[in-house]
């Protein structure tokens, strides 16, 4: 075979790529990856999940030292914050991240090349390496190009002043006030780390609530918890333009519904209103690949596009812009390429905030089953009284259970208190069966554990809960 | 030291039998003389005792499979301890056997048709309602049941799995949550099945019918009922009326208590009347030897045993065979008036149906009276209709005045 002709090639190397390309490996095809960056792992390794969660770990720990230790009878004196030693353990985490991938390629004999793919044809793809190209012969093409940041007009992001999530995560300064324009994920978790590194944080956001599509009551508990920490909100409001000066940036913002507009300053402007899929210079429109009202490429069940030979995962296509769902994708796509039945369950797609109290949700909320009409019995249980989450000082929140009024099976768990991330597959575990709040109540949880918190949540649905 | 299991000898025209349910699993620890695998063949369905104790080691046939007197049924290791003995109920209201583990847990939990295990709360509603858990459907992952499933099959009606030792009760109906079931006919509902067919297809069949007024029997029954039980042990039932008159009526007839075999009609001179038993598996009929020598109290008592018998399937098939006439008695269920279909090779046979209370003409007044409908279904080929008739006359008139049986009249 030519060096120059694979079974499969993939453009974007990050996890949904990434993780494509191995599978593809050991379903015994012939993989190329393309990757233009410089490192794979894409948006989530370079300039997202990892680094993100890496500062928030940080930024926790400085603040827990500087301000928490007291209550553990643990006197501190002279804390203090080294940004640039907290980022450049954040960088080599990064790096030896984006590295291990490297050799996690290399290891299922995957072909990774640097640069820029095109699709000139079906089955003809050209990278761009420099001045040079490279043409690549696929028996399939598989799109996984991911998503950039959503624009906010009147905005302009220069990455100084007014920045996106990137800029966030490289601040080479702590700044006396931030304002994050967007109440999702990114923005309470970036706003999160600068408050606790000692920024004034305000959010201002369209919709009268945060996280929208997580279920409301999360979002409500996670709100008054930020405001208890210090952030500021300004819901249901708007940011039509933002201008950067030389120290600061001044900031129109107005009601969402129209009203009058005011004048709102701060040193750093973060513009976190979502992602939008990310298709340019693959040559789509050339080829006839369809693309929905809001650019996402079209795709039937085994992901493939409109274009047979050509398929899309991840962030590029529909549904939640997560990256283990871009790692579903890629593992279903590529096992229905090879025949097999591959499939990805989207409503068990875990969510998860990681600000601190984490916020965790699997399936419905309470609100889509309203809609759906379905009948739901709700379990509920507080964190403050499970004995681990006393005994550690960190006993806010709540585990929540939705199940079917008449068959008991579980329809959604919603989750807010530390570890809500990690507790969540428990029940994405008892989902993925079918199984019952009955049965979650009657398997055996540790003692003492944060869990424990989900047996009694499933308890408060049949026979009652036991510890309140 | 390894025993073998083998098929024992069955019944004299018996060659073969199917398997119906193996007891034990591979690695169980078994005593000698329990029973281990049912068998069921064309006419009943019995236990094969282990002939020795230790572990069974292998079973060398499956469900549902045939094999032939004598075969090779399965190896006991003589002795050995086998897994731990299990100590929950038989796997009767468990499910379709399932290999014990190589671990050997004490207890075998209950799976589902697939083999898949019962999550907790499944595992709960199948034993507080004595469930089959391979009865019923699973939409969980691969199969599983989710506790939807269990409770959608309560809901609708679904039975407990039939137990042994239970009176014949009527199944429950089917789930709604299916269109369909598909369940395997037992080799004795088969056997029945062929049986009926033959009947109506050899014999010239048609039922003649009349009544009786049972105030007579009901009379003596109620005036002995005390005495009778107190010298008997046994209660003075209708049976033994019925049997009784309709001996008189065979010997008076005696084409009714004939066969055809070939081109010969066989008379008997002996009088087998067999009594129709409802089963859950089906209708059986055991057979009173030599009825004309038995007394009333001999009847009931022997009725009683065979019908206790015929219910818990332990009827041998001894028991069943040549029976010279039927009575069959649908009255139990409620059928007032019937056309039962004859027992090859018999040539005649009773039914009996509900007693009701009816106006009719004494004298020239008029009387609620306890009335019972008669069918006689009988072969035309030998008997023709007067004596069909006269039949069904003596018997009536035995049971309305009971003592032309004490007068042979």
């Amino acid at each position: 075979m030519s060096e120059n002709a694979f079974d499969l090639v993939i453009i974007g190397g990050g996890p949904g790529g990434y993780v494509a390309a191995i599978r593809a490996a050991q379903l015994g095809m012939s993989v190329a990856c393309v990757e233009k960056r410089g490192t794979l792992g894409g948006t989530c390794l370079n300039v997202g999940c990892v680094p993100s969660k890496a500062l928030l770990h940080s930024s926790e720990l400085y603040e827990h030292t500087a301000h928490g230790l007291g209550d553990h009878g643990i006197k501190v004196d002279g804390v203090k914050l080294d940004l640039k030693g907290m980022m450049g353990r954040k960088d080599k985490i990064v790096s030896d991240f984006c590295n291990g991938i490297e050799f996690l390629l290399k290891k299922n004999k995957v072909t990774y090349i640097v640069g820029e793919g095109k699709i000139t044809a079906v089955g003809k793809v050209d990278v761009k390496v420099g001045k040079k190209t490279q043409s690549l012969t696929a028996g399939k093409i598989l799109i996984a190009t991911g998503s950039e940041v959503t624009p906010l007009p009147g905005v302009d992001i220069d990455e100084k002043r007014i920045i996106s999530s990137t800029g966030a995560l490289a601040l080479n300064k702590v700044p006396k006030k931030m304002v994050v324009i967007g109440g999702g994920v990114i923005g309470l978790e970036l706003g999160s780390v600068w408050r606790r590194l000692g920024a004034e944080v305000e959010v201002i956001e369209f919709l009268d609530r945060l996280v929208p599509g997580m279920d409301a009551e999360l979002a409500k508990t996670l709100q008054r918890s930020l405001k208890k920490q210090g952030v500021t909100f300004r819901l249901s409001h708007k940011v039509t333009s933002a201008k950067a000066g030389k120290s600061n940036v001044t900031m129109t913002v107005e009601p969402a519904a129209g009203g009058d507009a005011e004048t709102v300053k701060a040193d750093v402007v973060l513009v976190a209103i979502g992602r939008r899929p990310y298709s340019k210079g693959l040559g789509l429109e050339d080829l006839g690949v369809k693309l929905d009202g809001r650019g996402c490429i079209e795709v039937d069940h085994a992901f493939q596009s409109s274009v047979p030979g050509i398929y899309a995962i991840g962030d590029v296509i529909a549904g939640p812009m997560l990256a283990h769902k871009a790692e579903e994708d890629g593992v279903a796509a590529v096992e229905c390429m090879a025949g097999q039945a591959g499939h990805v369950d989207y409503n068990l797609v875990p969510g998860i905030v990681y600000t601190a109290p984490e916020v965790a949700s699997i399936g419905k909320s309470e609100e889509q089953l309203k809609e759906d009409g379905v009948e739901f019995a709700k379990g509920k249980f507080s964190f403050s009284a499970n004995s681990r989450a006393r005994a550690n000082g960190d006993s806010e929140g709540f585990v929540k259970i939705l199940a079917d009024k008449t068959t008991d099976r579980v329809l959604g768990v919603h989750m807010i208190g530390a570890d809500a991330g990690e507790m969540i597959h428990e029940a994405a575990a008892v989902m993925a069966f079918g199984g019952s709040a009955e049965d979650i109540a009657r398997i055996c949880h540790g003692h003492p554990t944060l869990s424990e918190t989900t047996k009694e949540a499933a308890l408060a649905i049949g026979s009652g809960t036991i510890h309140a | 030291m390894t025993t073998e299991i083998r098929v024992p000898v069955l019944g004299e025209s018996i060659t073969e039998a199917t398997i119906g349910k193996w007891f034990k699993a591979v690695g169980e620890a078994i005593t000698e003389g329990e029973p281990i695998v049912e068998l069921e063949t064309d006419k009943v369905t019995l236990e094969v005792p282990a002939p020795a104790g230790g572990a069974l080691v292998e079973i060398s046939v499956a469900e549902g499979e045939t094999i032939d007197v004598g075969g090779l049924l399965g190896t006991i290791n003589e002795g050995a301890a086998g897994a731990a003995a299990k100590t929950s109920p038989t796997p009767v209201e468990v499910t379709a056997p399932v290999a014990a583990p190589a671990s050997a847990p004490a207890v075998q939990a209950p799976v589902t048709a697939g083999g898949m295990p019962l999550s907790p709360a499944v595992e709960k509603l199948v034993k507080e309602n004595n469930l089959d858990a391979s009865q019923i459907t699973g939409t969980g992952k691969d199969g599983r049941l989710v506790k939807g499933d269990v409770l959608a099959f309560l809901s609708s009606g679904g039975a407990a799995a039939p137990v042994a030792a239970a009176p014949a009760a009527p199944s429950g109906p089917r789930p709604k949550s299916e269109r369909e079931e598909r369940v395997r006919m037992t080799r004795l509902r088969k056997r029945i099945a062929e049986r009926l067919k033959e009947a109506q297809n050899t014999a010239a069949m048609l039922t003649t019918f009349n009544e009786v007024d049972m105030t007579a029997v009901m009379a003596a029954r109620s005036t002995y009922r005390d005495a009778f039980e107190k010298k008997h042990g046994v209660r003075l039932g209708f049976m033994s009326f019925f049997v009784k008159a309709c001996v008189l009526a065979l010997q008076e007839l005696p084409a009714v208590n004939a066969e055809i075999e070939g081109d010969d009609i066989v008379y008997k001179d002996y009088y087998d009347i067999g009594v129709a038993v409802g089963t859950p598996n089906g209708l059986v009929v055991p057979v009173l030897r030599d009825a004309d020598e038995l007394g009333f109290a001999d009847v009931e008592k022997n009725i009683g045993e065979l019908g206790r018998k015929a219910r818990d399937g332990k009827l041998t098939l001894e028991e069943m065979n040549g029976g010279t006439f039927t009575i069959t008695n649908g009255g139990v269920y409620g059928s007032l008036m019937s056309t039962p279909i004859l027992n090859p090779p018999q040539s005649g046979i009773l039914g009996m149906h509900k007693i009701q209370q009816r106006p009719m003409a004494v004298g020239n007044n008029i009387e609620l009276r306890p009335m019972m409908y008669l069918a006689m279904s009988y072969d035309h080929r030998i008997v023709d209709g007067r004596e069909a008739v006269t039949f069904l006359v003596r018997v009536k008139e035995c049971l309305e005045d009971p003592q032309r049986i004490m007068l042979d009249l």
